[in-house]
């Protein structure tokens, strides 16, 4: 036998099953018991840059909605940066870049306020395109999915950005790329998230 | 000079599969196409930052964090601890953890959840708590009931308390589930089961811990989390951009 290496193993992930609410978005669940429900203020009140809505809609491997997903939300502020020690740079007081969002149960609908973020750096010196890193739970996934939502208004970027152009079918990189529209003047961009099926969205093991 | 870099790859071997065809609503809840392995960026290796403003010290506590002033939830008073560390045993400190669980009787207080046993008036089921510089958390709850579940005509979840932990990093959250020793249902339960290795389960079940107990008060349960370590780079391959 060669000599032991003592690294832990990973606690191997479960389901966040049919009430993940009760934990992370009571309200939802139907009670109030905390004074302050977290993640539902994304940007917060004195971040710079564009004033946006993202919308979407997940949809299982039948084509039905899926009316009971949990997703969270990471992202940089405008100006790139994280708010995190290792985040690249200052952010705005009282932004966290991290968002719940939970859909309505009636039709599988979600949708949050933020802000559009700014480039981020890449590996070894590049430059990530704008883009919302997601993570999607909910009973009958065994493991939390992580993706990205990219910008449609953001095409020049996109073309360059490294994880975009790690896909290797160029077809699939679109189930990435949200489109803008504008509904009383604000900025709204609509993603759809397949899990399964006819442009599977594509998701990361990062 | 050794600057930390990506985490270790997580092996998914040691995971549940997306595709686990005995816990039914998985079936069409899995992508079929492969993910894509993407190398950490700052995207990754950044995650939120929570700290004791964003939650209160009764929080960790579910016997009263619903209750009527004087009252308490009814069943098992259980202590449920332990640390989280990452994969390399250090701790991890200052992270977020939040649990939710049925009641005594195996009741979830959701508007989704019908069935029969009774509401706890004095029981909402969540709880959250930061952990301290050593990684050390702990929460004062009730033992949880089995309850059934549809997906085969006759199944029931064991005791479980759902776990959600952040870490440090955006590649670091993770949610699971605590098992308590000793429970008959866990070889049973097709949830359970999705994961493929027994010793994996094994890392799900508290230990019954008696040193832990307040004698004549409440029962302990000790139940350690490892989220995903960090590589430190000895040689050049730059994650950072500068
Ligand atoms: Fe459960």
């Amino acid at each position: 036998m060669p000599q032991q290496l003592h690294y832990l193993k990973e606690s191997p992930s479960q389901t966040a099953g049919p009430y993940v609410h009760i934990g992370l978005a009571p309200g939802a669940a139907g009670f109030d018991i905390y004074a302050r429900e977290l993640g539902r203020d994304i940007a917060g009140p004195n971040a710079r840059g564009e004033r946006i809505r993202v919308e979407g809609i997940g949809i299982d491997g039948t084509g039905s909605p899926v009316k009971d997903v949990l997703i969270e939300v990471w992202q940089a502020n405008a100006d790139g940066h994280y708010a995190h020690p290792e985040g690249g740079g200052p952010v705005e007081e009282g932004f966290r870049g991290w968002g719940r969002v939970i859909t309505d149960f009636e039709t599988g609908e979600w949708g949050f306020d933020t802000v559009k973020p700014g480039p981020t750096r890449g590996r070894n010196l590049g430059t990530q395109a704008p883009h919302l890193n997601l993570w999607l739970v909910a009973r009958g996934i065994n493991i939390g999915l992580n993706t990205r939502m990219y910008f449609g208004d953001e095409a020049e970027a996109n073309a360059k950005d490294p994880v975009l152009n790690l896909i290797e079918w160029e077809r699939r990189r679109a189930t990435l790329i949200a489109p803008r529209t504008l509904r009383d003047g604000i900025p709204v961009y609509r993603f759809e998230i397949r899990l399964q099926g006819e442009d599977e969205t594509v998701f990361f093991d990062i | 000079m050794t600057t930390p870099a990506e985490y270790y790859p997580r092996d998914r071997t040691w995971h549940p599969p997306a595709l686990t065809p005995d816990y039914k609503t998985s079936v069409a809840r899995s992508p079929r196409l492969p993910l894509i392995s993407l190398q950490n960026s700052v995207s990754e290796i950044t995650g939120p930052v929570f700290g004791h403003g964003d939650i209160d010290p009764l929080d960790r506590d579910l016997i009263h964090n619903y209750a009527r002033p004087g009252e308490a939830a009814i069943g098992q008073r259980i202590i449920l601890h332990g640390r989280v560390l990452d994969e390399n045993a250090r701790p991890v400190p200052n992270t977020l953890v939040e649990i939710w669980q049925a009641n005594a009787g195996g009741r979830y207080r959701h508007r989704k959840d019908t069935y029969l046993a009774p509401i706890d008036p004095n029981f909402g089921g969540c709880g959250r708590t930061l952990t301290d510089e050593t990684g050390y958390y702990y929460f004062r709850t009730i033992k949880p009931g089995a309850y059934p579940w549809r997906n085969w005509v006759n199944n029931w979840r064991p005791a479980h308390i759902h776990v959600s932990v952040f870490g440090a990093a955006f590649a670091q959250r993770l949610i699971t589930q605590c098992y308590f020793e000793g429970d008959p249902l866990i070889r049973h339960c097709p949830i359970v089961q999705t994961i493929p290795d027994p010793r994996a389960i094994e890392q799900l079940t508290a230990a019954l811990d008696l040193n832990a107990t307040i004698p004549l008060d409440t029962i302990a349960y000790r139940f350690d989390i490892v989220l995903r370590g960090r590589r430190s780079t000895l040689f050049e391959n730059r994650l950072e951009g500068n």
